[in-house]
C-alpha cells in the first residue's frame, strides 16, 4: 500500500464498515455491532497512523483517479485534519463501545440501522476533514447531515420532530455554503482549495468573492451551530438518544468549525478575512453573545441532556472567538477546546445516558442522593463538569486560559470578560447538578435501588475523565508541540 | 432598476425563488408545504449554477471538428456535473424529510406544525407530572 492513500483510506473504510455493518445486521444483530466496532478501530488506527505521518507538518495528498489537481479531486491530510480525524474516530469509537441499552435507551430494537448510520456519521465527517476541493466538501456535508438527521429521528416522537426541523435549517445552511462555492467557481473557475488560494489574490476586492466568504461563513455557521443559527441545535441534541447527543455535540458540529477554519485561512487567507471583509470579528462578537446566550438558557433548564445541549451552544461560542481572533496564540486555544470539550461534552451525556438506563431519570432536581448510589460513573461526571467550568488541572481550564491569554494579546477585552464570565455561569448550572448529586438525599424509590450502570459504561465515562486529566497535565507538551505550530502555520507569516 | 432587470433577469429570478422557498420553510404552518419550500430553495440555487455555465453562442461540451477546439464556444461542463451531484443530494435530503414525514403523520394523524407542537408539549406535560408522581409515592 502507498502511503499516498491514506487520507482516501479514511473515509472509505468508514464507508464500507457502514455497509457490512448494515447487511450483517440483518443476519445478526449483534454482528453489527461487532462490524462497526472493527470498522471505527480500523479508522483510529488509521487516523493515528496519519498523525504519525504528518504531526511534524508535512502533508500527505491523493489524487482521485489520478487526474492531478486542479482537474482531479484532492484529497490532503494535514496535521490540522489529522487533528480532527484522530478526534472524530477516537469519539466515534466510544459511541460504538458504549452499550446500546444505554446509548439508545429511547428507542429499544434500532441498534442495527444505528451502528450503520454512526458510521456513515463518522465517513461524513472524515470526509469533509480531508477534502481538499470546495464542491466535494459539500457533498461530505450532506453525507454527515443526512446521517445526522437519520439518527437523531431514533429519539422517538418529539425527536422525529426536532429532526425534522434541523433538516430544514442544515439544508439552507448547506444551501449556502453552495451557493458560496459557486460565487468562488465564477470567479476563480476553480474548486480546488490550494488552487483558489492561489487564485483569490489576483481578484483583490471583488465583491463576489465578499459575497462568497459571507455565504459560506454563514452556511457553515449554521452547521457548527454558532449564535445565533444554532436555534436547531438544543431540541435536535436534546431529544437525541444520549450515544448520538454524545457524538453530535462531541465531533459533528466540530466539524463545521474545523471546515470553517480550514476555508476562512486556508482559502480566503487570514488577511482577506480580518482587513478586506471583516468575518473574523463578526465571528468574535457572535461567538461572545452566543457563550452568553447559551450559558443562560442552560441554567434555565431541567432536563439535564436539553442543559447540555445549550451548554454545547455557548462552548461553540468559545470556538468561535478563538478563530475570530485570528491570533496564533487564540485559534491554538480554540483547536485545543475543540479537543477538550469533545472529551468532556462526550463524558457528560455519556453518564446522562448511563443515568436514564438505570433510573430513566433525566430532571436536574431528581438526581438526588444519586452520588451515593453510583459513585464511579457520578466521579466522572464531576470531573467533566469541573473541566468545563474550567477548574484546573482539568483540560478545560487551560483552553480558557489560552483564549483569555489570547484575547488580551490581541487587545479584544470584551471577549476576555465574557469568556471568564462563562465560567461563572458554566459553574452555576453544574454546580446545581453537582448539590443535588451529592448534598441532597432523595425521596425517590427508584434512586435508592440504583446501581452503577454497568462495567462498560462506567470504564467509558472514566476512561473519558482521566483522559481530561492527562491532557490537563500534559497540555504543555500538546499544545507547544503540535497545536501552536499548527496555528502558526495557518495563519501563516 | 431596469437595466438590472435587463441585464441580471435571471439572478433576479434566483434571488426570488430563493425567497420564495425560504417564506415557504419557515412561514408556513404546514409541514409538507416546508418541504416544497425547501426543494424551490435548493432548486434556485441548481439554476444559479446552470446559468453561470452559459456561454452566449456555445454549443453543448461534446467535442465537435466543426466547432473545433476553442473552448469559449462550447458551455462550461462543470456546473451541469456539480448540479447533477447536488441534485442526488437534494434528492436523498428530501427522501429523508418525507420519511421523517411518514412518522410524524402516523404519530399525530396531522401535517400542521401548530398542532404537532401542541401535542408534543402536551406528552411533555403529563411526563412531568407522572415523574411529579413517583416523587411523591414513596411517601403517600
Amino acid at each position: 500500500m502507498s502511503p499516498t492513500v491514506l487520507p482516501l483510506l479514511l473515509p472509505v473504510t468508514a464507508l464500507v464498515a457502514a455497509m457490512c455493518s448494515g447487511l450483517v445486521g440483518l443476519w445478526r444483530a449483534t454482528a453489527a455491532r461487532v462490524v462497526a466496532l472493527v470498522g471505527v478501530a480500523a479508522v483510529l488506527a488509521l487516523a493515528l497512523a496519519g498523525i504519525a505521518a504528518v504531526g511534524g507538518g508535512d502533508s500527505i495528498h491523493h489524487e482521485i483517479g489520478g487526474w492531478p489537481p486542479p482537474i482531479g479531486i484532492e484529497y490532503v491530510l494535514d496535521p490540522l485534519s489529522a487533528f480532527m480525524a484522530v478526534v472524530v474516530s477516537g469519539i466515534g469509537l466510544f459511541a460504538v463501545v458504549f452499550p446500546a441499552r444505554a446509548g439508545f435507551a429511547l428507542v429499544p430494537g434500532r441498534a442495527v440501522p444505528m451502528y450503520a448510520l454512526v458510521l456513515l456519521l463518522l465517513a461524513g465527517l472524515l470526509g469533509v476533514a480531508v477534502s481538499g476541493d470546495l464542491f466535494h466538501l459539500f457533498v461530505f456535508l450532506e453525507i454527515y447531515a443526512i446521517a445526522s438527521y437519520a439518527l437523531v429521528a431514533l429519539g422517538g416522537d418529539r425527536a422525529v420532530y426536532a429532526s425534522f426541523r434541523y433538516l430544514l435549517i442544515g439544508t439552507v445552511g448547506s444551501g449556502l455554503y453552495l451557493l458560496g462555492v459557486g460565487f468562488i467557481y465564477f470567479s476563480t473557475g476553480s474548486l480546488n482549495m490550494a488552487d483558489v488560494a492561489g487564485l483569490l489574490p489576483a481578484l483583490g476586492d471583488s465583491p463576489t468573492v465578499a459575497g462568497a466568504a459571507v455565504l459560506i461563513t454563514v452556511g457553515l455557521g449554521i452547521k457548527m451551530a454558532l449564535f445565533p443559527l444554532h436555534v436547531w441545535l438544543p431540541d435536535a441534541h436534546a431529544t437525541a438518544p444520549p450515544a448520538v447527543a454524545a457524538l453530535l455535540a462531541a465531533v459533528q458540529v466540530k466539524i463545521g468549525a474545523y471546515a470553517l477554519v480550514r476555508i476562512l485561512y486556508g482559502v480566503f487567507g487570514p488577511a482577506y478575512v480580518t482587513e478586506q471583509v471583516p468575518i473574523a470579528s463578526a465571528l468574535v462578537w457572535f461567538g461572545a453573545a452566543g457563550i452568553l446566550v447559551g450559558s443562560v438558557m442552560a441554567i434555565a433548564q431541567r432536563d439535564v441532556k436539553r442543559m447540555l445541549a445549550y451548554s454545547t451552544v455557548a462552548q461553540l461560542g468559545i470556538i468561535g472567538v478563538g478563530i475570530g481572533l485570528a491570533s496564533p496564540l487564540a485559534l491554538t486555544a480554540a483547536l485545543f477546546h475543540v479537543l477538550n470539550h469533545a472529551v468532556m461534552k462526550s463524558c457528560l451525556f455519556f453518564v446522562a445516558g448511563g443515568i436514564y438506563a438505570q433510573t430513566g431519570i433525566k430532571e436536574i432536581p431528581r438526581f438526588a442522593g444519586l452520588g451515593r448510589r453510583m459513585p464511579l460513573t457520578m466521579a466522572a461526571f464531576t470531573v467533566a463538569a469541573l473541566s468545563m467550568v474550567g477548574i484546573p488541572p482539568t483540560a478545560g481550564f487551560f483552553s480558557k486560559l489560552y483564549l483569555v491569554l489570547g484575547s488580551v494579546e490581541a487587545g479584544a477585552w470584551v471577549p476576555a470578560v465574557v469568556i471568564v464570565g462563562s465560567s461563572l455561569l458554566t459553574a452555576a448550572y453544574f454546580l446545581r447538578v453537582l448539590e443535588n448529586i451529592y448534598a441532597r438525599t432523595t425521596t425517590e424509590a427508584v434512586v435508592d435501588r440504583a446501581r452503577e450502570p454497568g462495567a462498560v459504561v462506567v470504564g467509558t465515562v472514566a476512561v473519558l475523565g482521566v483522559t481530561l486529566l492527562v491532557t490537563g497535565v500534559a497540555n504543555v507538551a500538546l499544545v507547544e508541540g503540535f497545536l501552536e505550530p499548527l496555528a502558526v502555520s495557518l495563519l501563516g507569516p | 432598476m431596469v437595466e438590472l432587470l435587463a441585464d441580471r433577469y435571471w439572478y433576479v429570478l434566483v434571488l426570488l425563488l430563493l425567497a420564495i422557498g425560504l417564506y415557504g420553510m419557515f412561514a408556513l404552518r404546514n409541514l409538507a408545504k416546508k418541504v416544497i419550500g425547501m426543494t424551490i430553495f435548493t432548486t434556485a440555487i441548481y439554476l444559479f449554477f446552470i446559468e453561470g455555465s452559459v456561454v452566449e453562442g456555445g454549443t453543448a461540451p461534446v467535442l465537435d471538428p466543426a466547432v473545433g477546439l476553442d473552448p469559449g464556444r462550447y458551455v462550461d461542463p462543470l456546473p451541469h456535473l456539480l448540479i447533477l451531484t447536488a441534485i442526488v443530494v437534494g434528492v436523498a435530503i428530501v427522501g429523508v424529510a418525507l420519511a421523517l414525514l411518514v412518522r410524524i403523520y402516523r404519530t399525530h394523524g396531522t401535517l400542521d406544525e401548530d398542532v404537532v407542537i401542541d401535542r408534543l408539549g402536551r406528552e411533555e406535560a403529563s411526563a412531568a407530572s407522572d415523574a411529579a408522581g413517583t416523587e411523591r409515592e414513596p411517601g403517600a
